[in-house]
Order: C-alpha cells, then sequence, then structure tokens
C-alpha cells in the first residue's frame, strides 16, 4: 500500500508525466467517470507514487485533457500526473498498462517540465467512421452534398437542453476511406474525419446528423467510431501529436 | 456453434442502452477460459441489475472455485435492464454471460444465486431470453440444468416449476460435487439423457429435484404431504455447511468492475453463522453453526485482496461482525497496518453495546465519523423480548450518547414494523426511544447538532425460523402504524426536528411474504406477474403491488392465505422435507417462547440448547480465540 500521509502534510510533486492511454473492442463503452475510477485504482494497483491535493479530502493529482464519448474507441486519449517520487516513463507505462483491463491501454508516456496545457494542445481530432449499410456510392454523394453546404444546422440534447448549433465549419476535412468492410465483416462504407476543437463540440455523431440533414445519409446499424488522432491543427491542415514538444530529443 | 461470442450482434445494440459498460465484462479478476478446454460449463447468473449483482460474493466465490478447476468452465450472467431487453427480442439476441457473451442456452449448468425472492421474475426473464423452456419439465437434454442457491432456496417451492434443482446452504462444495456428477455423467454418454442426470443428482440427498416430489392438498388448500415419487430418491433434501474456512479463503481475486456497482470494496467474510437467535432472521438460523475465519486468515486475504484490486475500501462481513472472538485484534491489526493510507475499514455491525463503538472508533481513526447504525429492531422492550432480541432501553440509550460523545453526530436506528403480537404502542416506543436519544445526546455533548434516522423495514415471515407460523400483519394496519409513528415523532418539534424517519408502504412486504412462504401454487402468480411485464421487482419503481394483486385474483390464489393466516402446529409447512439443521420441535418451542415473551441465550457464549442443526449436520461451532495478533505490513513506501 502506498502511504498517503507523511506527517507535515501532502508531499509535493516531483515530476508530471503525460500520459496517452487507448479505449480499444467492447471496452469503448466505458464512460469518461467509469475510467477516471477505473485509472485511480489502477494506480494503487500499480502502486504508483501518485501525490495528493491538500486538504480535508485529498485527491490524485490527475487531470484529464480529453474524453471521448462512451461508445467511442480512442487511439489517442490524454491525461496528466503529478508523482511525490520520480519514475522512469516506461517503467510507469509498463505498470499502470498492466493494472489496467486490457482494452484500456497506456500507449505512451512521456515526463514533461512545459507549463501550457495539454488541453490547449488539442485542437482537433481525427475520427475513422465505419457505417454500416452504406454503399461507397451512397457516402461519396453525401460526402459531397455535405462539403458543398457552408453551414449546416443539427440539433443535440446536451447538459443545457436542447441546442441547435452549425455542424460544417469545425469539419477540416470529411472524405470516404478505403476498405470495403468494417470489423464485423459485412459491408459498410468508411468515413475519414478531422474536426476542429470549438464550443459546442462537434462530435462524430453530429457529423453523421449533419449527413442525415444534407443528404438523407442512413447507417443501417449504429456507426462504429474511433478517434485516431487528437493535436494541433496546423494551418495546412495537419494534426501535430501534442506530445512532441515534451518527449526528449 | 456452442459457446460461440454474440458479441457482434449484442454491440449493434449497445450504443443504443443506457450504461452499456455492464454489460461488457472486461472485470479485473474475470477468467476468460477457451470453450473447449471445459467439459462442465456453468453460466452464474445473480438475478438483478449488474450493479448489485457484480459484488455479490456467493457468485464471486462460486465463480472462482469452478474457474480454478481444470476442465471446467464458470462465466457470469446478471439481469438485463428492460431497454437491452427489448431490442434483444427484437434482435434474436440471447441472455449472455458478460465474460465472453456466450449464450445462457450453451451452458451445462445454469447456477442461480437468490439472495431475495424477489428475483424470481427476472430468472423468468432471463430463462425466457435464454430460449431456455420457462417450465422445466419441457426442456430437453441440451438445456442447462437450472440450479437455484442462496438463501432463498431454503424454500424454492414457488420456482418449483421453472428450476431442475436447488441447492441449500453453502456452495462451495456443492459446485464441485455437482460438476463431478455432470462430468462423469457425460464421460458415460449421457445414459437416460436429463432425467438420469436429475436423479444422479438428487441421490446425493443435497440436491432437491423437485419434479421428483408430489405435492397433495387437503380440502382445506393446506399441505397433506409432500413425498417422492422415485425410487432412491430422498424423503428430506439436507443443507450444505462448508466447515473450516480458512481452507476456503475465497474471493482471492475478488473483481474489480468497470461499471459503478453498489459497494466497491474488498468485502471478507470473517465468519459465517450467527447464533444470536433474533427469531425474525432467516439467515441467523439457517446459516448454523458459527464458524469463524481466523485473524491471520483475514489479515492474509484484506493484504492480497487489496493488492490484487487497487480497492480503497475493506469491508469486515458476517451476520454480527463485532461477535467475533478476535474482533478487536482484527480491527486493530488492520487499522495499524493500514494507518496512514487511503485504506478505509469497515465493520456493519449493527449491534448496541459500547463495545461496538470501540470497534467503529479504531476504524474511523484517520477518517470521519459519518454515521454509526444500530439495530434494536423493536420499539418496546416487550417487543425485543418477542423477537429475542436482548437489548434494554436503557443500553440504547447508553450506547447512542456514547457514540454521540465520542464524535459522531448521526446515527442510525433500525427497527421492524408488523413484528407477531405487536400493537400500536409497540411501535409508538420507537418515538419515544428516539426523543429520548436526542435528548440525552444534547445534554451529554452540550450541541444541538446530534440527529438520529430511524429506519422501518416491513416484518415478513420467513421460513425455517420460529416465525415461520406468525401471520403477517395487513398493509393497511402498517401504514397505519406509520403514520401514528410519524405523528408521535414530530409531536416534539425541536426533537422531531433531529430525527428523520425512512420506512417503506407495507405492500412489498406482502408479496415479499407471499413468495417467502408460498408453495407450488405461488409459481402460476409469478408466471402471470412476468408475463404481465413484473421486472425488477426488488426495485420500487418498477414494483407494481396492483399487477401481483391481479395475478394472485387470476391464479386463483388467496394472497392472505399465504400471508396474514397464522399456521397451527400440525400443519405441513410447504418447506418441510427441506432440512436445514433446525428441530422443528424446537422451532415451535421458540415461536411459544416468542409468545410468551421468553428469551433464548446466543450457544456460542451459553451451554448448547438443542436446535439441532449440530447433531444432525454433523457440524460443530468453531471460534477462537487463536490468541495471534496481526503483524505490521511491510509497506513498500515507495
Ligand atoms: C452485502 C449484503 C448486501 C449488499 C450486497 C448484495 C450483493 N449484491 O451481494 C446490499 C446492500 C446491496 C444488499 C441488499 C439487500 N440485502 Co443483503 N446482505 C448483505 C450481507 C451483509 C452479506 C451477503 C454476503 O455476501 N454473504 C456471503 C456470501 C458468500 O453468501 P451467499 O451469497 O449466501 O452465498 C453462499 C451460499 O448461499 C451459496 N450460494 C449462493 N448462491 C448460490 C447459487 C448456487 C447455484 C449454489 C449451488 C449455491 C449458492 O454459496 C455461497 C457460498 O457458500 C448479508 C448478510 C450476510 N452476512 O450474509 C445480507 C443479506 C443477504 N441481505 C438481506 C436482504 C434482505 C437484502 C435486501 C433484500 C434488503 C432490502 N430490503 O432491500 C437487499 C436485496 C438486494 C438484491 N436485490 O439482491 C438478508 C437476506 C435475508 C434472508 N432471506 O436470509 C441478509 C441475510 C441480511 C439479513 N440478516 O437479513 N445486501
Ligand atoms: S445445535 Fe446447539 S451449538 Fe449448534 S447452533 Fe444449535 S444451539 Fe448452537
Amino acid at each position: 500500500m502506498s502511504k498517503r500521509q507523511p506527517p507535515g502534510g501532502q508531499a509535493p510533486v516531483v515530476q508530471r508525466v503525460r500520459i496517452r492511454y487507448a479505449k480499444r473492442g467492447p471496452l469503448r463503452f466505458t464512460s469518461h467517470r467509469d475510467f477516471a475510477r477505473a485509472l485511480e485504482r489502477a494506480i494503487h494497483r500499480a502502486n504508483l507514487p501518485i501525490a495528493y491535493s491538500q486538504g480535508f479530502t485529498p485527491h490524485p493529482k490527475i487531470s484529464f485533457s480529453s474524453a471521448a464519448p462512451t461508445g467511442v474507441a480512442s487511439e489517442a486519449e490524454y491525461l496528466e500526473l503529478g508523482l511525490r517520487v520520480a519514475m522512469e516513463p516506461e517503467k510507469l507505462r509498463e505498470a499502470l498498462d498492466a493494472a489496467l483491463s486490457p482494452g484500456l491501454d497506456v500507449v505512451e508516456v512521456v515526463e514533461t517540465n512545459t507549463t501550457d496545457s495539454l488541453a490547449e494542445r488539442l485542437t482537433a481530432s481525427h475520427w475513422r467512421i465505419e457505417l454500416p449499410g452504406v454503399s461507397p456510392d451512397a457516402l461519396n454523394a453525401a460526402v459531397k452534398a455535405f462539403l458543398e453546404r457552408t453551414e449546416i444546422l443539427v440539433e443535440r440534447l446536451t447538459k443545457q437542453g436542447r441546442r441547435t448549433f452549425d455542424t460544417r465549419a469545425a469539419v477540416v476535412n470529411l472524405a470516404p476511406a478505403a476498405g470495403p468492410t468494417g470489423l464485423t465483416g459485412s459491408p459498410c462504407a468508411i468515413l475519414d474525419l478531422v474536426v476542429r476543437q470549438v464550443t459546442p463540440s462537434v462530435r462524430p455523431d453530429d457529423v453523421l446528423s449533419g449527413l442525415r440533414v444534407a443528404a438523407d445519409l442512413e447507417p443501417t446499424a449504429p456507426a462504429r467510431v474511433t478517434r485516431l488522432a487528437q493535436g494541433t491543427l496546423t494551418p495546412q491542415g495537419e494534426i501535430v501529436d501534442p506530445l512532441a514538444l515534451d518527449r526528449p530529443r | 456453434m456452442r459457446g460461440e461470442s454474440v458479441f457482434p450482434q449484442l454491440e449493434q445494440l449497445l450504443p443504443l442502452v443506457s450504461k452499456p459498460i455492464q454489460y461488457v465484462g472486461g472485470e479485473l479478476g474475470a477468467t476468460v477460459k477457451e470453450w473447449d478446454s471445459a467439459t462442465v460449463r456453468w453460466a452464474l447468473m445473480y438475478p438483478d441489475a449488474y450493479e448489485v449483482g457484480l459484488p455479490n460474493q456467493g457468485v464471486q466465490i462460486l465463480y472462482e472455485v469452478l474457474n480454478e478447476r481444470e476442465g471446467v468452465l464458470a462465466e457470469r450472467t446478471y439481469a438485463v435492464w428492460p431497454d437491452l431487453e427489448k431490442l434483444m427480442r427484437a434482435n434474436g439476441v440471447p441472455q449472455f454471460t458478460v465474460d465472453s457473451h456466450r449464450a445462457v442456452g450453451d451452458f451445462d449448468l445454469l447456477g442461480v444465486s437468490f439472495a431475495t425472492e424477489l428475483g424470481y421474475t427476472n430468472l423468468l426473464t432471463a430463462l425466457d431470453l435464454a430460449g431456455i423452456a420457462l417450465m422445466a419439465r419441457e426442456r430437453g437434454d441440451d438445456d442447462p440444468i437450472v440450479v437455484a442457491g442462496g438463501h432463498a432456496a431454503f424454500n424454492p417451492e414457488p420456482i418449483a416449476d421453472f428450476i431442475d434443482a436447488a441447492v441449500l446452504g453453502d456452495g462451495e462444495e456443492a459446485v464441485l460435487e455437482i460438476t463431478d456428477i455432470v462430468a462423469a455423467f457425460r464421460k458415460e454418454g449421457s445414459p437416460g439423457g436429463r432425467e438420469e442426470l436429475l436423479l444422479r443428482l438428487a441421490r446425493t440427498e443435497s440436491v432437491y429435484v423437485p419434479r421428483f416430489y408430489d405435492v397433495d392438498y387437503l380440502p382445506d388448500g393446506r399441505i397433506q404431504r409432500v413425498v417422492p415419487n422415485r425410487a432412491g430418491v430422498p424423503f428430506r433434501v439436507h443443507k450444505r455447511t462448508t466447515m473450516d474456512l480458512d481452507a476456503w479463503p475465497y474471493p482471492k481475486k475478488p473483481l474489480v468492475p468497470l461499471a459503478e456497482t453498489v459497494h466497491e470494496r474488498y468485502a471478507v467474510e470473517i465468519f459465517r453463522g450467527c447464533t444470536r437467535g433474533c427469531r425474525f432472521c432467516q439467515a441467523g438460523m439457517i446459516t448454523r453453526p458459527v464458524r469463524e475465519r481466523s485473524i491471520t486468515t483475514v489479515g492474509e486475504m484484506v493484504k492480497q485482496g487489496l493488492e490484487f484490486s487497487g480497492f480503497q475500501e475493506v469491508g469486515l462481513l458476517s451476520l454480527s461482525s463485532a461477535d467475533h472472538s478476535e474482533i478487536g485484534d482484527i480491527c486493530k491489526g488492520l487499522a495499524d497496518q493500514y494507518d496512514g493510507t487511503n485504506v478505509s475499514l469497515s465493520l456493519p455491525s449493527t449491534r448496541v453495546d459500547a463495545f461496538n463503538i470501540d470497534l467503529a472508533q479504531e476504524l474511523s481513526r484517520n477518517g470521519r465519523r459519518t454515521g454509526l447504525t444500530f439495530a434494536p429492531e423493536g420499539g418496546s422492550e416487550r417487543i425485543r423480548r418477542v423477537i429475542n432480541k436482548m437489548v434494554s432501553e436503557e443500553d440504547l440509550i447508553r450506547t447512542v450518547v456514547t457514540a454521540y460523545t465520542n464524535g459522531w453526530r448521526q446515527v442510525k436506528l433500525y427497527f421492524m414494523c408488523g413484528l407477531p403480537t405487536e400493537t400500536d404502542d409497540d411501535v409508538l416506543q420507537i418515538a419515544r426511544l428516539a426523543h429520548e436519544v436526542i435528548k440525552s445526546g444534547r445534554e451529554a455533548t452540550g450541541s444541538r447538532e446530534v440527529r438520529c434516522t430511524v429506519s422501518i423495514g416491513g416484518f415478513v415471515p420467513k421460513p425455517h425460523t420460529p416465525f415461520q407460523w406468525a401471520p403477517m400483519e395487513r398493509p393497511e394496519v402498517i401504514d397505519a402504524r406509520l403514520k401514528l409513528l410519524k405523528q408521535a415523532i414530530n409531536a416534539d418539534r425541536s426533537l422531531g426536528k433531529a430525527i428523520g424517519l425512512r420506512y417503506h408502504d407495507g405492500e412489498p412486504s406482502l408479496i415479499e411474504g407471499l413468495l417467502a412462504r408460498g408453495d407450488r401454487r405461488v409459481g402460476a402468480v409469478i408466471l402471470e406477474v412476468w408475463r404481465q411485464g413484473g421486472r425488477f421487482d426488488g426495485w420500487s419503481e418498477h414494483f407494481s403491488y396492483r399487477r401481483w394483486v391481479d395475478a394472485c385474483a387470476a391464479t386463483g390464489v388467496d394472497l392472505d392465505w399465504y400471508t396474514t393466516r397464522e399456521r397451527e402446529e400440525a400443519e405441513v409447512l410447504p418447506w418441510d422435507h427441506l432440512d436445514s439443521g433446525l428441530d422443528k420441535e424446537w422451532l415451535w418451542k421458540d415461536w411459544q417462547d416468542a409468545l410468551t415473551e421468553y428469551e433464548q441465550d446466543d450457544c456460542r457464549w451459553t451451554p448448547c440448547f438443542d436446535c439441532g442443526v449440530c447433531p444432525s449436520m454433523d457440524t460443530h461451532i468453531q471460534i477462537g480465540p487463536t490468541g495471534r495478533k496481526l503483524l505490521p505490513l511491510t509497506v513498500v513506501s515507495t
């Protein structure tokens, strides 16, 4: 068991690490809340020297920078930990990965000394969307119709209630991708999508709503979505790895 | 193909339901085995939602015990919520296990754990979704053998038509023996089919196979007799008792879910059984004798369980945890070991005495004193003598005040309403007690901050208890008494403000009473309720009293006859052929003692009072002290 409270208050943070993790396969149904709980337990299980906040109910120093929607898989989620004892990043990666259920996988851990927040670096996301029962022709036509518009209003239920907003402007790139069948082997079309981080955020299902509005595109089963990458969007439309600045050169 | 994953089909439905993670599995501690690696395959079910069912110890223990065996595979399944049920029906997705998402119908056995009778309708949903005939007699050789276990299995008569077998008592050894019988039977090429397999199980005398017993009724509706209808089937089926809990230190690898569940902690049973003899408590009666787990095994299990799981909370479970012969050393030892860590310890003890507060103090050493619970169960000293809960009013008040003066501000008091011989006055005494507690608490602490919550449950007479003959009170009477109580509590505005009252209506208890003491004829009611949409009856937002009453009417079952009627000594009770070890004559005597308000001691500390369990089950009390202590842990302080 890790000692929490040395006499005289909480030990200070001596090292900050940034973590890229993936949510794969069936475990993509893990909600952000579920993941946060699982992570905390995994930290204890792996006996990592996590630092705690001061105060009556000390909290472990964990800050999340992103949360893919429940049901969406991801190869690129990010968080930061504060440690009270420095650790070699690769050792930490192995230990934490082993302590999490398979399917919640720790991909990379880097030590950071930069002061800008990780969240600020996440200005765009690259998504892959599998659309069961949609033919390539229908998809091509729908993408074309979508891109021709300058604004596509859709509705979504948010915590603030029903909201109407534009899904078109935030879309940087939308294109059919190669690959004739999905994971289940049935015919399905695949979309490649890059969306800029805006408020309210435009999520893949909003873009799908946009395709429904623009071209009546209707998959026969729920779409299967994966976040492939997240990072800083360059003027050329590329996404820069958010850990690039932290990685030892 | 048998044993194939249905996940690809299920996956299509999950984005459409609430909290899909509960259907995905992926828990730490889960075991996934190749279908072909096993010759005997169990699906284990807790017939409630995943969030309630996952933490269940019984299922976790059996799951681990079975999976440790070579050639045996066990997976888990839980009740699916109505939103998914509807989609599964529309899309032809069967009831599945969460481990490998295999169809439940593919398994050799389906073991269902009933902690409460209110799970019966969920059993029917699961069977139906699994494509298993609801009626056991209509099942074929390839269908799973449906086995009920858990406390409610001590009277499985209301579900006799739906199950193939029931096991009374502890499951650790029972499931392994059943596994061996099934394996041997398969190896021989399954001679004689399902019927023969059930016969082999029945001949062990510890597996009850309802279809091998005929029930005859008297013209007035009472049971005339229950007799075996096959050669070699015993007249009575005996309960199982796992002796030496140190030899069965499960769960070793507690399941750690991704979804949020009712308990997120590592629970270790510190003993089984209870001999306090509270007359309403079925659990206490049917789990005799007391068998303690030694202090050293408890310490070892806690250490390993926490390391394995990463849980931050430990629950020291049992029916009366403060009664362990070395509980002081266990609490102190664990508190020392985890001092200064984030690990919190809890002891679900409701014993009303100062010792209990000492323990709670030890356990909350570096935490907050949130709440403390005591269970006097009865409002007046008279009714406490009837139920054999020996607490004097003086003790009760002194204990609660001690809690207040030691820093607790909130105390919870448990009572029951509808107890045998109860009058309005017995219930009104609860108000007086609560007032007294607050008054004395304010005096002792000099603070007006002290509060207490009075929590009231409806009494349900259960089989294998001295109250198995007792009439239930009518819901209207209970509701009226609770109303009076509420008025009495609030009659003094100042004191009333410091007292919270929580209670349930009388109606759900009446249905629980029907299911608890029902016979085979009640099965028709369960089926009808289920057909009319009855699901998740343990949840007030899903339970419908109307639906049960209508179903009784539709099936010609007289709800009052089963619930509010007092039974006579000579009456054959539906569970008389199921042997919990308790001597029926002793139970009757204890019932008579209750009526004359005569108390019974605890055989753990005083001489045996011949309840019958130890001689008939060939068991004995196993308690310490061992004299050993928990050593300080070598803390890996990184
Ligand atoms: C923790 C607990 C809870 C927790 C967790 C429940 C859970 N998911 O497990 C919570 C708080 C949610 C809870 C709720 C309730 N509980 Co509760 N609970 C307990 C407690 C303290 C421990 C249970 C436990 O883990 N026991 C240890 C395990 C190992 O025992 P077991 O499950 O019986 O399993 C063994 C055997 O029965 C057998 N077995 C079990 N299943 C099967 C299946 C097969 C096929 C076979 C062969 C064998 C088998 O093998 C196991 C190993 O030997 C007990 C008291 C106690 N100490 O037992 C009360 C207790 C079980 N609860 C009880 C009650 C009444 C309830 C509620 C109905 C309360 C209410 N009115 O809401 C609800 C019902 C919840 C639900 N829908 O299931 C009563 C049951 C009364 C009775 N008939 O004896 C008990 C006994 C408390 C009491 N003294 O009255 N409970
Ligand atoms: S037989 Fe005697 S010792 Fe055993 S549980 Fe009953 S009263 Fe206690």
